[in-house]
C-alpha cells in the first residue's frame, strides 16, 4: 500500500446552532483518485475548505502528512503542502491569456518585479508538455472551452507546486468526450505521483476512474469504500441513508396525440428528431450533457429556429418566431437554469408567477390589478402546495424546492398543453424531489403532456410512459421504462 | 459579450492605428497643411493634457470600474496647488508644482477609492457624488474667480524642440514631455509589472483575484489613486498651457475622454483596454477634429461628427450579438 | 437574504413604491423643510414656495427620464441634449415652418417637438437592444452626437422671442400652483400608473433584474427596452418644452449641468444601480428634498454651489448606509 498523502481527523465545524461536520476522517494515498461523495449540504465543501485552510475547524482536529502530526493549517500552510482546491467556478481571468493564468501567483507574489511574457509562455509550455496536455498558451481563456478552461486550471495548481487536489465537480458541465479525457488526465496525473480528490454527483464516471470513496452524509462520516464491487444503487443508498423502494412508472393509457417533430434538425445540434407527444403523457428525453436535449427544447419552445424539419401541434404545422409564439400555442418551458434564466430571483414571487400572463391579466387593457397578480399567486400556491410566508418577498428567499413549484406555477398559469421540464429537479432536496414529482404526474393525469428531460436515469425510469435516449444529437433508442431496469436505462445512456 | 474587433489579429489598438493611417494618407492627400510639423507638432500640443487623463482613466476601466470625477479633480488641485503656492510657498518651481499636483490629485483619488472600498459603493455613485461636492465646494470657495496672476515658472512656455518648418517653425512644448513619461510610466506598469497583471486580472473576475490573493484594496487604491494622480498632473498641464486656472474650464471633460478611451478598447466591465488604446483613442478623435478643420468643415459641426464616430464605433464593436445564438453559445 | 430596502413591497403599496424608502425620503424631505424653517429666514414665505416650484420641474422631468432606463439596468445620459433638440424643434417650428399656421402653430409644434425627443431615445433604445451594448456608452455617444447636431443647427447660439403662450406656461399658475410643477406632477403621476398598473411598467422591473431569466418568460424583451428609451426620451422632450417655456429661449447646453444631479437623485431615491428596483414616489421626494436645501441654502447666503456640495455628500452617505442591503446581479 503506497504511503499517506493526508490524513485529517476528528474534523468538526460548527455554524452557530447547526454542527455541519461531526467528527469526519479523512485520508488519501499518494497518487491516489479519490470521490468524495454525499448530497447537497451534506458537508462536502466545508471539509475541503478546512483542509485547505480557509475554514479554522472545532478544536480536537489532527493533521497527519507522514510522520508530521498538525492540530491547525492555514491557508498558507495548507499551500506550502501543495494542497490545491479547484472550484467549480476555476477562478480563472477570461480576459488574460492561458500562460498570464498560470503564472498569475507570481503576479500576486512579486508584484513589483518586472516581467516577461515570453518567460511565462516559455513556464507554461513547459508544465503544459510535462503532463501531456494539449493547450495553446497565448490564447485568451474567454475563448476556451470549459473543457480547456479545466486544463488551465490544473496546470495553474501544478505549477504552484500542488501534490493534492480537490476538484470540485469538475465535470459537471463537460461533455462525454470531454469527461473522457479529463479523466484520462486524472489518472495520469496520479501515475506521477499526485493524490485527487474529485467531488461528482456523477457515480457512473466516479467509479470508472476513482480507487475508494469517502461518503458523507449529513455531516458525518458514512465510511470510505474501495470502488471495486461498488455499484451505482448501494453508493447512491449510503449517500441518501434511503433504501428507496424503486419501481416505474406503470404505463397509463395515452390521449390524442398533441405536439409532433418531423424530422427536426438544427446544424451542429441535433439532427432528424421525430417523436409524437400524447396528451397525459410523460416522455424521457435524456442523454448525456452535449446530446442535445436542452437543444431540442429551445427549438420546441421557438427560441432557436431549426435548419429543417417541422413541428406539429394538434396536427398544425408551428411557425415559431419567438417564445411568444410558442407560448401562446400552449406549449411552455421549464429551464434547467432555474437561477439564471428559470426565475428573476431578486423579483417578488407574485411577479415571478405573473409574469408569463400578463396579457390576460391586464384586463381592461393598461390596467394591470396588483389584485389579481395576487390572487394568481396565491391560487397557485395552495395548488401546489408552497411554503410562501409573503409572497412579495423576492423568490430567492425561497428554498429550492419551493422556487421550482413558483417556476412550476408560472407556466401552469398559461394552461399549458405541452410542458416541457428540463431537469426540474436540480438543485432541490432529496426530500423535496418527490413532491415535484408527485405534481408532474398529476399534471399528465389531468392531460396535459409532459416532456421531461434528465440526465438521471432513476428519474427518467420512474417517472415516466417513454424515454427517448439521444447520443450526438440523434435519438439512439426508445426504451419502456416498465418493460426494463434501471441499470439497463442507465447503461444504454451512458454508451 | 464577444469583441469582433478583438477577436482579429490586429487587436482594437491595431484597428484604431489603421484607421488613424488610413485617415492621414487623406487628409494629406486632401490638405495642404495635415502632413506639416507644426500641424503634427501642435496636434501633440493640444492634446497632451487629455492624453494624461485618457490613460489615468484607463486604469480605473481596467480595474472594473469608472470614475467621472477626474476632471473636477483637476480643477480643484489646480486651485488648491496655485493657492499653496502663491500664498504660502512663495511661488514655487516646476519641481515643487508637479510634486504638489501628484499628491493633491493623488488625495483625491484615494478618497474616492476608500468610499469606494470601505463602503462597496459603487464607482460610478461614488464618483457622481464627488463630482458634485468636488464642484460645489471648489466654487463655493473660490466663488467662481479665475486666477490670472499665475506664477512666473508656469506662465512661460518651456519649447522642448524646434524645428525649422516650412513657414517659420515647429515647436514642441514641455506639457508633451510630461504626457510621455505619464504614458510610459503607466504602461510600464500595466503591461511589465505583476502588479499591473493583477490589475487586469481584478478587472477581469475580481473573486477569482481575491482568492489568488490580490489585495482588493490595494488595486482600488491604486486605479483610482493613479487617475487622481494624473489628473493632478493634467490639470497643472492645462494652467500652463492656457496661463491662467478657470474654475470650471476642465468641468464637462470628463465625458468625451471616458469616450475616447472606451472607443481605445476599454469597456465597462473591466479587464480589457490598454494604454496604448487610450491614447489613439484621444488621437483619433484629434485627427478627426483637426481634418475637418483644415478641410474647411464648420467647428460647429466638429462635435456632431465626434458623437457619429463613437455610436458607429460602439454599434459595429458589439455587432457579435447580433449573430445567431447557436454561434455565440460555442464561444461562451 | 431579505431585506426591506430591496424586497419589494408589501401589502398593495406597489402603487406607492416601498413603504421604506417613501419614508426615508418623506422624513428627509420634513427634516429639511423644519431644519430650514427654523434657520432659513423667509424660507416659510409663499415667494419661496412658488419659486422652489418654478424650479423643481426641468430638473423633475429630466429625473423622471434618468429613472425609467435606470429600473431597465441602463441609463439614459442623453437626457440633457434630448431636451435641448426636442426644444430647439419647437422653437425652430414657431417661429419659422409653423409661424402661418395661427393658433394651432404652438400645439404642433410642442407635439413635434416631443415626437422628436422620443425619437431620439427610440434609436437609443434600438441600439441598446439589438446591439447589445451598454446603454452607458451608447448613451454617451448619444449625448455627444446630440449636442453637436445642436450645435451644428444652432452654430453656437440660441433661439429667443418666444409667442406669449409660452411665457403663460413657464411662469403662469393655475389655482396658485405654478403650470410647470403641475406638468411635472402630471407626469409624474402618469409614469407612476405605467410602472405600477401596466404590463410594460412590470416588465421593465423584470428586465431591470434580469433580462434573460425575463426573455424565457415570453416578454419581448427588446420591444421593453426600446419602450424604455423612448418613454426617457418623450420625457426629456417634456423637460425641454418646460425649459423653452420658462427661459423662453432655447439654446445648446441649457441645463447641461442637471445631468450628473439626476442621477444622484435617482439613486439618493433608491433605485438600484444594478436595475430592477426604483420608484416614482420617493424619487419625487427626494427631489424636493434636494429643491429645499438648495433654496434654503440661498436663503441663508449659502450660494448654490455649497448646495451642489451637500448634495454629492448626501448621494454618498446614504449609499454608504444603503449599501449593504442592495442586491448585485
Amino acid at each position: 500500500m503506497s504511503e499517506i498523502a493526508i490524513r485529517a481527523r476528528h474534523v468538526s465545524k460548527v455554524f452557530g446552532q447547526s454542527r455541519v461536520l461531526d467528527d469526519v476522517e479523512f485520508e488519501l494515498r499518494r497518487g491516489e483518485v479519490m470521490c468524495l461523495a454525499g448530497e447537497n449540504g451534506c458537508g462536502k465543501s466545508t471539509l475541503i475548505k478546512i483542509i485547505n485552510g480557509v475554514y479554522k475547524p472545532e478544536p480536537g482536529i489532527e493533521f497527519t502528512f507522514g510522520d508530521e502530526t498538525l492540530s491547525d493549517i492555514s491557508p498558507m500552510e495548507a499551500r506550502s503542502r501543495g494542497i490545491h482546491v479547484i472550484w467549480q467556478d476555476l477562478a480563472l481571468f477570461p480576459h488574460l491569456t492561458v500562460a498570464e493564468n498560470i503564472v498569475f501567483d507570481d503576479y500576486v507574489s512579486k508584484p513589483w518585479r518586472p516581467i516577461s511574457y515570453k518567460k511565462a509562455l516559455q513556464q507554461s509550455r513547459e508544465i503544459i508538455q510535462q503532463f501531456g496536455l494539449k493547450l495553446d498558451p497565448t490564447a485568451r481563456v474567454e475563448d476556451l472551452s470549459i473543457a480547456h478552461r479545466q486544463l488551465v486550471a490544473i496546470c495553474r495548481v501544478l505549477r504552484a507546486g500542488a501534490s493534492i487536489i480537490f476538484m470540485d465537480e469538475p465535470t459537471a458541465s463537460l461533455t462525454h468526450k470531454e469527461v473522457q479525457a479529463l479523466l484520462a488526465i486524472t489518472r495520469s496525473l496520479a501515475e506521477k505521483g499526485i493524490s485527487i480528490v474529485l467531488v461528482s454527483h456523477r457515480l457512473a464516471e466516479v467509479l470508472e476512474v476513482c480507487q475508494r470513496v469517502t461518503v458523507l452524509r449529513n455531516g458525518q462520516l458514512v465510511g470510505m469504500y474501495p470502488t471495486e464491487g461498488m455499484t451505482q444503487a448501494r453508493l447512491s443508498t449510503l449517500m441518501t441513508g434511503l433504501e428507496l423502494e424503486l419501481t416505474p412508472r406503470a404505463k397509463t393509457h395515452q390521449g390524442e396525440p398533441v405536439l409532433e417533430l418531423k424530422k427536426l434538425s438544427r446544424a451542429g445540434e441535433f439532427a432528424d428528431i421525430s417523436f409524437t407527444l400524447h396528451r397525459g403523457e410523460i416522455l424521457g428525453l435524456t442523454g448525456l450533457l452535449g446530446a442535445g436535449r436542452t437543444e431540442i427544447a429551445h427549438t420546441i419552445f421557438g427560441m432557436t429556429k431549426p435548419t429543417s424539419g417541422s413541428i406539429h401541434k394538434d396536427g398544425q404545422p408551428l411557425k415559431l418566431n419567438s417564445n411568444r409564439d410558442a407560448v401562446r400555442h400552449k406549449i411552455a418551458y421549464l429551464s434547467e437554469d432555474r437561477l439564471h434564466l428559470g426565475l428573476v430571483q431578486n423579483q417578488s414571487i407574485n411577479m415571478n408567477t405573473a409574469v408569463t400572463v400578463l396579457p390576460t391579466l391586464e384586463q381592461p387593457r393598461f390596467f394591470l390589478s396588483p389584485q389579481r397578480i395576487k390572487a394568481l399567486t396565491a391560487r397557485w400556491i395552495a395548488q401546489l402546495k408552497t411554503k410562501v410566508s409573503d409572497a412579495e418577498l423576492a423568490v430567492s428567499s425561497l428554498s429550492g424546492g419551493n422556487q421550482q413549484r413558483i417556476a412550476l406555477a408560472k407556466w401552469l398559469a398559461t394552461e399549458p398543453d405541452v410542458l416541457i421540464l428540463d431537469c426540474p429537479t436540480i438543485g432541490v432536496d432529496v426530500g423535496a424531489k418527490a413532491g415535484i414529482f408527485d405534481i408532474i404526474r398529476g399534471l399528465a393525469d389531468q392531460g396535459v403532456a409532459i416532456l421531461l428531460i434528465s440526465d438521471e436515469a432513476g428519474e427518467i425510469w420512474m417517472n415516466t410512459d417513454r424515454a427517448l435516449v439521444l447520443r450526438d444529437g440523434r435519438i439512439a433508442t426508445e426504451v419502456i421504462p416498465s418493460e426494463t431496469t434501471e441499470e439497463t436505462l442507465e447503461a444504454i445512456i451512458n454508451a | 459579450m464577444r469583441n469582433l474587433l478583438s477577436r482579429t489579429r490586429l487587436g482594437t489598438e491595431g484597428v484604431l492605428l489603421g484607421i488613424i493611417l488610413a485617415l492621414s494618407i487623406v487628409l494629406a492627400l486632401t490638405t495642404d497643411s495635415f502632413l506639416t510639423l507644426q500641424n503634427l507638432f501642435d496636434l501633440l500640443n493640444n492634446q497632451s493634457v487629455n492624453i494624461i487623463f485618457a490613460v489615468g482613466l484607463v486604469v480605473v476601466l481596467i480595474a472594473g470600474g469608472i470614475d467621472i470625477s477626474f476632471a473636477v479633480a483637476a480643477s480643484v488641485v489646480q486651485y488648491v496647488v496655485m493657492t499653496l503656492l502663491i500664498d504660502t510657498l512663495g511661488g514655487g518651481s516646476w519641481p515643487l508644482g508637479i510634486l504638489l499636483s501628484m499628491l493633491v490629485g493623488t488625495l483625491l483619488g484615494l478618497f474616492n477609492a476608500l468610499l469606494i472600498h470601505r463602503f462597496r459603493i459603487v464607482s460610478i455613485i461614488v464618483t457622481i457624488g464627488t463630482f458634485n461636492l468636488f464642484f460645489g465646494l471648489l466654487m463655493y470657495f473660490t466663488g467662481g474667480v479665475s486666477i490670472y496672476d499665475i506664477p512666473d515658472w508656469l506662465y512661460y512656455s518651456i519649447p522642448l524642440l524646434n524645428l525649422p518648418a516650412e513657414r517659420g517653425s515647429a515647436t514642441l512644448y514641455f506639457p508633451v514631455a510630461v504626457m510621455a513619461v505619464m504614458v510610459m510610466l503607466t504602461w510600464f506598469i500595466l503591461a511589465r509589472t505583476g502588479f499591473g497583471r493583477a490589475v487586469y486580472g481584478f478587472g477581469s473576475s475580481p473573486e477569482a483575484a481575491r482568492r489568488s490573493g490580490v489585495s482588493v484594496w490595494k488595486i482600488h487604491a491604486f486605479a483610482y489613486g493613479w487617475l487622481g494622480l494624473c489628473a493632478g498632473v493634467a490639470g497643472l498641464m492645462q494652467a500652463h498651457i492656457v496661463q491662467e486656472v478657470v474654475p470650471n474650464a476642465l468641468i464637462g471633460q470628463e465625458l468625451p475622454i471616458l469616450a475616447a478611451v472606451v472607443l481605445g478598447g476599454a469597456t465597462l466591465g473591466g479587464g480589457r483596454g490598454s494604454v496604448l488604446g487610450a491614447v489613439l483613442g484621444v488621437l483619433l478623435l484629434a485627427v478627426v477634429q483637426n481634418g475637418l478643420n483644415l478641410l474647411g468643415v464648420t467647428p460647429y459641426a466638429f462635435r456632431m461628427i465626434v458623437g457619429l464616430i463613437i455610436l458607429i464605433a460602439i454599434t459595429t464593436s458589439n455587432l457579435g450579438n447580433l449573430l445567431p445564438r447557436s454561434t455565440r453559445a460555442q464561444n461562451v | 437574504m431579505n431585506n426591506p430596502l430591496n424586497t419589494p413591497s408589501r401589502a398593495g403599496i406597489r402603487l406607492g413604491g416601498d413603504t421604506i424608502e417613501v419614508m426615508v425620503m418623506m422624513a428627509l424631505l420634513i427634516i429639511s423643510i423644519v431644519f430650514f424653517s427654523l434657520l432659513a429666514p423667509g424660507f416659510l414665505s409663499a415667494t419661496n414656495f412658488s419659486s422652489m416650484s418654478m424650479q423643481l420641474p426641468e430638473l423633475g422631468l429630466l429625473s423622471l427620464a434618468m429613472l425609467v432606463p435606470i429600473i431597465s439596468g441602463g441609463l439614459n445620459l442623453s437626457v440633457t441634449f434630448t431636451a435641448n433638440i426636442a426644444g430647439l424643434t419647437t422653437a425652430w417650428l414657431v417661429q419659422g415652418l409653423l409661424a402661418g399656421v395661427g393658433i394651432l402653430s404652438v400645439p404642433m409644434a410642442i407635439m413635434v417637438g416631443l415626437v422628436v425627443g422620443a425619437a431620439a431615445g427610440f434609436i437609443i433604445g434600438i441600439i441598446v437592444a439589438y446591439v447589445g451594448a451598454h446603454p452607458i456608452l451608447v448613451s454617451l455617444g448619444a449625448m455627444i452626437f446630440l449636442q453637436g447636431v445642436g450645435e451644428f443647427l444652432t452654430r453656437g447660439g440660441g433661439i429667443s422671442g418666444m409667442p406669449e403662450v409660452f411665457q403663460t406656461i413657464g411662469s403662469g399658475s393655475f389655482l396658485g400652483v405654478p403650470i410647470p410643477m403641475l406638468i411635472f406632477l402630471t407626469a409624474a403621476a402618469g409614469l407612476m400608473y405605467v410602472m405600477h398598473f401596466t404590463r410594460i411598467g412590470f416588465s421593465i422591473y423584470m428586465l431591470g433584474s434580469n433580462p434573460r431569466a425575463t426573455e424565457y418568460s415570453g416578454i419581448n424583451v427588446k420591444r421593453v427596452l426600446i419602450t424604455v428609451y423612448t418613454i426617457s426620451g418623450l420625457l426629456a422632450g417634456l423637460a425641454g418644452m418646460v425649459m423653452l417655456a420658462r427661459f423662453n429661449s432655447v439654446r445648446v447646453g441649457h441645463g447641461e449641468s442637471y445631468l450628473l444631479i439626476t442621477v444622484l437623485a435617482c439613486f439618493l431615491a433608491g433605485a438600484n444601480p444594478f436595475g430592477g428596483f426604483g420608484r416614482v414616489l420617493p424619487l419625487v421626494l427626494g427631489l424636493m428634498s434636494l429643491q429645499v436645501i438648495a433654496s434654503g441654502m440661498n436663503l441663508m447666503g449659502a450660494s448654490q454651489h455649497l448646495a451642489t456640495a451637500v448634495w454629492g455628500a448626501f448621494l454618498i452617505i446614504v449609499m454608504a448606509l444603503r449599501m449593504p442591503f442592495i442586491k448585485q446581479s
